[in-house]
């Protein structure tokens, strides 16, 4: 009988999930599993509510990237509208949606996963996350907080709010953009270039000291989905749906109606995991197994279609190939996404139409079926509703970015189980690799089950306070002279 | 993450605290005898109300942070389904592979997603979808200068 190496919380992701090591009787790794631990129901309880409330219903599935439901619900409404969003209402969805990628990116990157490239896999424990980077490294850490802050704050000027804003409006958005809020928008994207191009570089700095986690993360052929235009762009807003196999040469499927999705995509269900497995149909479960993502769409994407991301795109391609599958150039990716973000901002910022006071589209009900599809940071996120005649909700489908990467990050936690480790003497930095690849896959975990989790955010201050819970709890005064210092 | 959303205060508030446990640090269970706690989201499966109870007994200061955990919020929404049937719905209805309802190595759900002080005493409430950064950023600041937070006008909920 063979031993069991269970991590109960994955650290630095989003979310709540665990991994299960089976070794056998000689400590070798038998298998791994990635278990997603949370579910909500959020397809369920939908049904009977009026489809407009949707969007800020499906936003509070996400805490980081609220604005990607936002926006696959609204497209999802717009077409049980049967609406064409004016002009303006498109470029400022777009610009919205760069924002908040841009800011996600900067979080995994930075917050999440930059601690195991800068201070190493197997570093101290206790100083391997953003204060040690804080310590270590401030020049990166005050970076990575403002590049943060750079697409929170666009965010915030064009919605109103940073996270869950109700400017997106099934029809457009509910207000048009000012001038000076485009002014101040614009007056902030050369340093968040200039951030960007800083990280590009120490990532490829520090790319030979990882030879055996890029050989071991993940490092599996798959097809790869995501969105692009026509000529094969990059696009994160609307596009074809693309599925790509470096196997096969190339495109294997294009899907240009949303509605499509579900003759091509399926869902199965892993025993160990509340977090459904989706599967591209034509080759069956689980052999369909595809990735999204930075990585996913840099592969099905011909170029990004902005000039500074194709450049670094052109020097990524010539270093790892056209169709890079080690998982851990999924962070190498996602720097260049966050480029093509911010490009591609001070493109639409530039568009006179952007300024248009048309900004929304209003109608009843006249579609019974609606499927949005929009690239959250993670990959593609698909919702599909269908409504009764007076726009109450019958049934909804959900399918998050996380999942759809479900079968390969299972594939990728045993790739690097096998790798590194032994059953004969467990370290610390082993079991950091098993979650590092899953931290590769930015996955976020509240999103992914939809479910919302306890995630406690735990402060120790340095001098305690013994009293300090009565002084809380008790009379206002009570407080006063307790020396809950900081030393 | 709100947290988060205090920007450059981050920086601040990292050099007068250790931060022992959460999404940020790789600490994977508990610590003891921790200072003060931000626990956000309701509680919705066992694997949640065991936590809950090992936070409240390892903690001084309980925080619920946010409106699910102050109110269960959009999560309670689920609290008119039956369980079996919401969970039927997503992975038998909802699946075309190898359906059926997880059990191997996830925690079950509770009947109903409940606010975190219904499982254990909560010491302070922060309302808000999400909470405002200025309010997390107070709460904080007061505590590590030995004062009683005062939210008026902080916060709200949604």
């Amino acid at each position: 009988m063979g031993n069991k190496i269970v991590i109960p919380h994955i650290t630095r992701i989003e979310g709540h999930g665990k991994v299960s090591i089976h070794l056998n009787d000689a400590g070798e790794v038998e298998s791994t599993q990635f278990h997603v631990t949370q579910v909500r129901g959020f397809e369920k309880f939908v049904e009977g509510r009026p489809y407009y409330e949707m969007p800020s219903i499906t936003a509070r599935i996400c805490g980081i990237c609220p604005i990607s439901h936002l926006l696959a619900s609204v497209k999802a409404c717009d077409a049980i509208m049967a609406v064409k969003i004016p002009r303006a209402a498109s470029l400022l969805r777009e610009l919205l949606h760069c924002a908040q990628i841009v800011q996600s990116h900067a979080l995994s990157f930075f917050h999440l996963s930059a601690p195991d490239f800068l201070l190493g896999m197997d570093s101290d424990p206790a100083k391997r996350n953003i204060v040690g980077i804080l310590e270590q490294h401030p020049e990166i850490a005050h970076d990575g907080i403002a590049l943060r802050k750079f697409g929170q704050a666009a965010i915030e000027r064009l919605a109103g709010e940073r996270v869950h804003p109700s400017w997106t409006v099934p029809g457009g958005v509910n207000s048009p953009l000012s001038s000076s809020a485009r002014d101040a928008i614009l007056s902030e994207t050369k340093i968040a270039k200039s951030i960007i191009r800083r990280a590009l570089k120490l990532f490829v700095s520090v790319l030979d000291k990882f030879e055996a986690e890029i050989e071991s993360f993940g490092n599996q052929p798959t097809m790869y989905a995501g969105l692009v235009s026509p000529r094969g762009d990059l696009r994160l807003y609307d596009g074809i749906l693309r599925f790509r196999d470096p196997a096969e040469g190339g495109t294997i499927a294009d899907i240009e109606d949303p509605l499509d999705y579900a003759n091509y995509i399926g869902e199965g269900v892993l025993p160990h995991s509340y977090l459904k497995a989706p599967y591209f149909k034509p080759r069956g479960f689980p052999a369909g197994i595809y990735r999204v993502g930075p990585l996913a769409r840099l592969n099905v994407a011909e170029r990004c279609g902005t000039p500074e991301a194709d450049a670094e795109l052109g020097r990524y391609r010539e270093r790892l190939g056209r169709d890079p599958q080690s998982a851990f150039f999924f962070h190498y990716a996602r720097l260049i996404e966050a480029m093509y973000c911010v490009e591609r901002m001070e493109e639409l910022l530039a568009e006179p139409r952007i300024l248009d006071a048309h900004v929304r589209a209003r109608a009843d009900v006249n579609a019974l079926e609606g499927v949005g599809i929009a690239e959250a940071p993670r990959g593609i996120l698909i919702h599909h509703y269908k409504v009764e005649a007076s726009g109450a909700m019958k049934w909804a489908n959900l399918i998050i970015a996380t999942g759809h990467n479900n079968l390969a990050m299972n594939q990728a936690v045993d790739q690097v189980a096998k790798r590194f480790v032994r059953g004969t003497k467990i370290e610390e930095g082993m079991l950091n690799r098993v979650q590092a690849v899953v931290r590769a896959f930015d996955p976020c975990l509240s999103c992914s089950t939809h479910a919302l989790s306890q995630a406690p955010l735990v402060i120790e201050l340095r001098a305690p306070c013994g009293a300090l819970l009565d002084c809380v709890s008790t009379s206002d005064d009570s407080m006063a002279g307790c020396p809950v210092e900081s030393v | 993450m709100s947290l988060l959303d205090v920007d450059e205060l981050l920086v601040a508030l990292v050099e007068r605290v250790d931060l022992v446990y959460g999404p940020l640090v790789d600490v994977p269970e508990y610590p003891d005898s921790v200072d003060v706690a931000l626990v956000e989201g309701a509680v919705s499966s066992t694997g949640d109300q065991r936590l809950a109870q090992t936070i409240r007994a390892k903690t001084k200061v309980l925080i619920s942070l946010g409106d699910c955990a102050v109110t269960s919020n959009v999560p309670s929404m689920r609290n008119t389904i039956p369980v079996k049937k919401l969970l039927e719905r997503v992975y038998v209805e909802g699946a075309d592979a190898s359906p059926g309802v997880p059990k191997d190595g996830v925690p079950a759900l509770l009947h109903r997603a409940v606010p975190l002080a219904d499982i254990v005493k909560v010491d302070l409430h922060i309302p808000g979808c999400p909470p405002k950064p200025g309010a997390i950023a107070h709460v904080l600041t007061s505590l590590l200068d030995g004062k009683k937070p005062d939210l008026k006008g902080l916060v709200r909920f949604g």
